[in-house]
């Protein structure tokens, strides 16, 4: 099908979009990147009176280092993720991550911010923001706010922005020098939404022996991007080994909140979700030098 | 405000300019306007990968833009490949020695992102290609044949 009738604006700067938004924000979709609502436009599963395209607001371009943080403006591209050098020095599993958000093709136009967004749960972006600790700038006609990456995810493509705000920046804080980190995904297809994924933060206690601390984020298993603090406590004090991770992986299973679709069943997706557990672990640990 | 929008940009090297609905697709911008039929509307919502031109040297989904954000771009689509004499480039022809295409619907996408990957990454491995070709379904050929074309095409471009 084709997009409904809408009226098209493509301000040049935020404060021409912030002011449209405010006067029409019931009847105005933002666009980004478009790789998601261009979709829901065409099926008119969207009919928004009026589409605020950001694309030509410059100065919302950017990936920038600041105060240690990674700054990331609206229109940045997730192609960004993989080329832009500060992100391979500071957060180098967002480089990791950006490799099963969809294809280069749609890497070329979708945006970071945009990702963050729309909030499909089972989307890699989402989770990166809950692993890594992630801020969202919203910015509205009148304020701006930030919103912690867990107050921000509310549910199946809900989020704490409203309609009158557009996500301006998103913050990835650089992690801890000596943490190691990987994320990994099961789909029937390179590029397809993950069935289930997970994102795994690990630090070794001095001895390089015992866990100090540990991150567990899946994705694609519940409404939102979900942090399973019960299965990082049971790695927190505990040997790095397949024992320690075993019991993590039971715990992970236990504290996602997936469903049955036509994708997969609720059951496979807890045993992948364990699996993923294990598999991630390993895979942090060995980047921490460990086998 | 408005609802349609002059929309100026340049297609394989030639200017054009036509004023459209807003929401008119760029594909459909191509096809009816531009009157550039190659390029294919398969799923039209950026799944299939049917649609696929280069947009200032990069590939995407010409289905899941507007014509209105391509205001001012160069674009390049599958008819840009061939020399006005007729002769194909080195992809087309990998993909005609190889059978890199049965009914050929999802060809034209193939070629676009082959002709990026392969300027930026001419050297690529079996694993890149199909990493880039994984935003592309074909529903005949199985993808080996793709694969071989790539993989010819690749190796002739370097020894050109």
């Amino acid at each position: 099908m084709k997009p409904p009738k809408f009226d098209y604006y493509d301000p040049r700067s935020l404060d021409e979009a912030l002011a449209l938004l405010d006067r029409h924000s019931d009847d105005a979709k933002v666009l980004a990147g478009g790789q998601s609502l261009m979709p829901l436009l065409n099926m008119r599963l969207a009919r928004p009176s009026i589409v605020v395209d950001i694309n030509q607001i410059e100065e919302l371009n950017y990936v920038r280092a600041s105060d240690g943080d990674i700054a990331i403006g609206a229109i940045a591209r997730q192609r960004a993720l993989q080329t832009e050098k500060l992100i391979a020095e500071r957060v180098p599993i967002l480089r990791e991550g950006a490799y099963y958000i969809a294809h280069p093709q749609i890497r070329s136009r979708g945006t970071i911010c945009g990702s963050i967004a729309h909030a499909d749960p089972a989307a890699e972006l989402p989770a990166l923001a809950l692993a890594l600790d992630a801020e969202m700038i919203l910015t509205s006609a009148k304020a701006a706010r930030t919103v912690g990456a867990k107050a921000f995810f509310q549910s199946f493509f809900t989020t704490a922005l409203k309609a009158n705000e557009i996500l301006t920046e998103v913050r990835f804080p650089a992690p801890p020098k000596d943490s190691a980190w990987s994320v990994l995904e099961i789909s029937r297809r390179h590029g397809d939404f993950a069935i289930a994924g997970i994102i795994a933060g690990l630090v070794l206690e001095s001895n390089r022996e015992v866990i100090a601390h540990a991150r567990l984020v899946y994705f694609g298993v519940g409404a939102t991007p979900i942090r399973v603090t019960a299965a990082e406590e049971a790695l927190i004090g505990q040997a790095a080994s397949e024992s320690a991770f075993e019991a993590a992986a039971q715990s992970a299973k236990q504290g996602i909140d997936p469903t049955s679709d036509i994708h997969a069943t609720e059951e496979y997706r807890r045993a992948l979700a364990a699996t993923l557990t294990k598999r991630a672990l390993r895979a942090a640990l060995q980047k921490l030098g460990k086998n | 405000m408005a609802t349609t929008r002059t929309v100026k940009l340049r297609v394989n090297g030639v200017a054009y300019e036509h004023t459209v609905e807003a929401r008119k697709t760029l594909v459909d911008f191509l096809r009816e306007d531009v009157g550039l039929t190659g390029t294919n509307v398969g799923c039209e919502h950026g799944v299939c990968g049917a649609c696929t031109i280069l947009m200032n040297g990069e590939a995407v989904r010409s289905c899941i833009m507007l014509a209105a954000q391509a205001d001012g771009a160069e674009l390049m689509t599958v008819e840009g490949l061939a020399k006005s004499t007729g002769e194909l480039h080195p992809i087309q022809e990998s993909f005609r020695d190889k059978h890199g295409l049965q009914c050929g619907f999802c060809t034209p996408g193939f070629l676009m992102t082959t002709y990026e990957l392969l300027s930026k990454h001419p050297d690529a491995d079996e694993e890149k290609i199909k990493e880039w070709l994984s935003g592309h379904l074909c529903r005949c050929t199985g993808y080996q044949d793709i694969l071989e074309s790539v993989k010819l095409a690749a190796s002739r471009l370097r020894n050109r």
